[in-house]
């Protein structure tokens, strides 16, 4: 069992949940309640990671970030190491991947709540974090829950990515998905199993612990 | 112009043409009365600060929350409004007493709850502090809504067709409870409603609103019965509007003469026309009597005519007259069933009528498109109708 490996795993589902939940907020928000210029274009860009095959995804990724681009070089000249290969890059193209994920279900969640509903808010002098925190969230809620819980699972489960862009170092890129395809190369089916059954148990626990947080959180709103 | 109360006065082409002035005085119920499409919405949305006209003043007690001329442009959060929403706008995830108690976040906790606790009963809503919008009726959420828009201590309160999502029964009773309210309000409502008698029953003053533009504010009453243009006569409602020619002014009886259709009919004093021009003249229903067999009135206008419709709805009869000819266009009356009855109402019966000169209204003959004024009513053969 490489525990390193799902320990890395649990931090870059952790850390991409961390990064994209303020990101799927702002972007679902407006995505659901604003109309301007290349909406429709910038809709199916954020789609697009959901539909190209990951290695595709992973070698744009790689191309991206490697140390000849101006984003790897910029890392690079500022961090004195490269992105890609490094955790970092893992999280960069792990966000990246993930967006789709996160922003839909919470698009679909704002789209839920009617124009009049916000502009009572505001009529009632609701400050906009009142709003965001007192009426959008707790009315928001099941989608940005999943949208989470569908990140966090999506990211421990994401293989084809990650092999392109972190490869294979361990305790640096090497997921829990990556070393259980390792030991079944290796020819350790047990150690295949054990690991299967631990990334199944750890995803089957997050939602289901997320799911029951949710619904705690979401009976308090509905008290005073 | 005073500075209490509420100035609007607001102008831009697109996307929505509105060129609007109004003023709505303290604990003056101003009623926006218009068809659908005809701006009122956006007009009480631009006062809220949800939607910005091109150029417009908005004030309230004379601090201005929106000038284009200055670059003020108030968050509606920093404009003191009450706004209930034609379908309420309740939080659903909050209790009716929560909802109250979002519009008083500036109040300390406990004072608070009082506070809306007060609000809830003031709308007569004890005892479902609890309930969830959800399980509340739609005349309950409405008086939530009401006590929620209150809570703020606005200094305006907008009614955004608040009675169009309620049945019948509802809104007559909701009707006495707003009645009721604003008599302990002192400062400005406006009513964005499409149904006139809402605003003939609720408002102090109208305005009358197409197409982005006011085109009369006044005095319900007077604005319906005493419209300035063809158009506004047509928005209010008005059936009987006819062509006609002045010729004379009677300066000791204080009246207008008009001829129309051969008949010479005293009208109120309305010396603005001088004899010879053609107007377009208009008679509400209420100015028109039936007269009884041998009866004269020396005071109104007495014409003969053939009823050549007459279709009872509910408790009325709705009666079609015509006059001078059967292929002009009639005059309307409603008429109580038992007074139909009374004088044995029936079609083809010929009838006599009197036409009060102080209900009669002139306007410009040019005011609106012709054909409307003129517009031939075909008459259904009395067979066809319905009794």
């Amino acid at each position: 069992m490489d525990w390193d490996a799902l320990w890395l795993s649990v931090r870059l589902a952790a850390w991409t949940v961390f990064i994209l939940f303020p990101v799927g907020i702002v972007l679902g928000r407006v995505l659901a309640w604003r109309h301007f210029r290349g909406k429709a274009f910038v809709e199916a860009m954020l789609v697009l990671p959901l539909v190209l095959p990951p290695t595709v995804l992973g070698y744009y990724l790689l191309v991206a970030l490697g140390s000849a681009s101006p984003l790897g070089e910029l890392y690079q000249s500022i961090t004195g190491h490269q992105l890609v290969f490094t955790f970092g890059g893992l999280l960069v193209a792990s966000v990246v991947f993930n967006l789709p994920f996160v922003i839909q279900p919470m698009q679909r969640a704002f789209e839920g709540i009617t124009q009049e509903v916000r502009d009572a808010a505001a009529c009632c002098g609701l400050s906009r974090w009142r709003t965001l925190w007192r009426i959008e969230l707790p009315l928001a809620w099941p989608g940005v829950l999943s949208a989470l819980v569908l990140t966090f699972a999506h990211t421990l489960g994401e293989f084809g990515v990650v092999l392109m862009v972190g490869g294979n170092i361990p305790g640096e890129t090497r997921t829990i998905a990556v070393a259980i395809y390792d030991r079944v190369q290796a020819f350790d089916e047990y150690g295949a199993a054990v690991m299967s059954a631990t990334l199944l148990v750890v995803c089957l626990a997050a939602i289901g612990a997320t799911y029951f947080t949710g619904a705690r959180i979401g009976r308090r709103h509905h008290e005073y | 112009m005073s500075t209490s109360g509420l100035h609007v006065r607001l102008k831009q082409t697109a996307p929505i043409p509105l060129d609007v002035e109004l003023d709505c005085a303290p604990q003056e119920l101003l009623a926006l009365v218009g068809p659908s499409g005809s701006g009122k919405s956006t007009v009480l949305r631009a006062i809220a600060g949800l939607g910005r006209p091109a150029e417009g003043y908005v004030a309230s007690n004379g601090v201005p929350w929106f000038d284009t001329r200055s670059g003020i442009d108030l968050s509606p959060r920093d404009r003191r409004i009450g706004f209930v929403f034609q379908h309420y706008g309740l939080f659903p995830h909050l209790s009716a007493l929560a909802n109250v108690m979002e519009s008083l976040v500036d109040v300390p906790g406990v004072e608070r709850k009082r506070r809306a606790r007060d609000l809830l009963s003031r709308v007569h809503l004890d005892g479902l502090e609890d309930r969830l919008p959800a399980h509340l009726s739609g005349g309950q959420q409405q008086r939530v809504a009401v006590a929620r828009a209150l809570a703020r201590e606005p200094n305006v309160l907008l009614l955004d067709e608040p009675f169009a999502a309620v049945d019948r029964s509802t809104r007559e009773r909701l009707y006495g409870e707003l009645a009721e309210l604003r008599r302990e309000l002192s400062i400005p409502v406006v009513l964005v409603t499409h149904d006139l008698d809402e605003a003939l029953m609720l408002a102090d003053r109208m305005s009358v609103l197409y197409r982005g533009r006011t085109l009369q504010s006044g005095v319900p009453f007077e604005v319906v019965t005493r419209p300035n243009t063809v158009q506004v006569a047509q928005l209010v409602g008005l059936k009987n509007v006819f062509r006609a020619g002045v010729v004379a002014h009677d300066t000791t009886r204080n009246e207008t003469i008009i001829e129309w259709r051969r008949n010479r009919l005293r009208a109120r004093s309305q010396p603005d026309f001088p004899v010879g021009t053609q107007v377009t003249w208009a008679i509400s229903q209420g100015h028109i009597l039936l007269l009884d067999g041998a009866a004269h009135t020396a005071d109104a206008n007495e014409l003969h005519g053939t009823v050549v419709q007459y279709v009872r709805l509910g408790n009325n009869a709705v009666v079609t007259v015509a006059v001078g000819g059967l292929d002009r266009p009639p005059l309307f009356m409603s008429v109580p069933l038992h007074v139909a009855r009374q004088h044995g109402l029936e079609q083809r019966r010929d009838v006599r009528l009197a036409l009060l000169p102080e209900g009669i209204h002139l306007m410009p003959s040019d005011s609106g498109p012709e054909s409307e004024v003129g517009k031939h009513r075909r008459i259904q053969p009395a067979s066809d109708v319905a009794v």
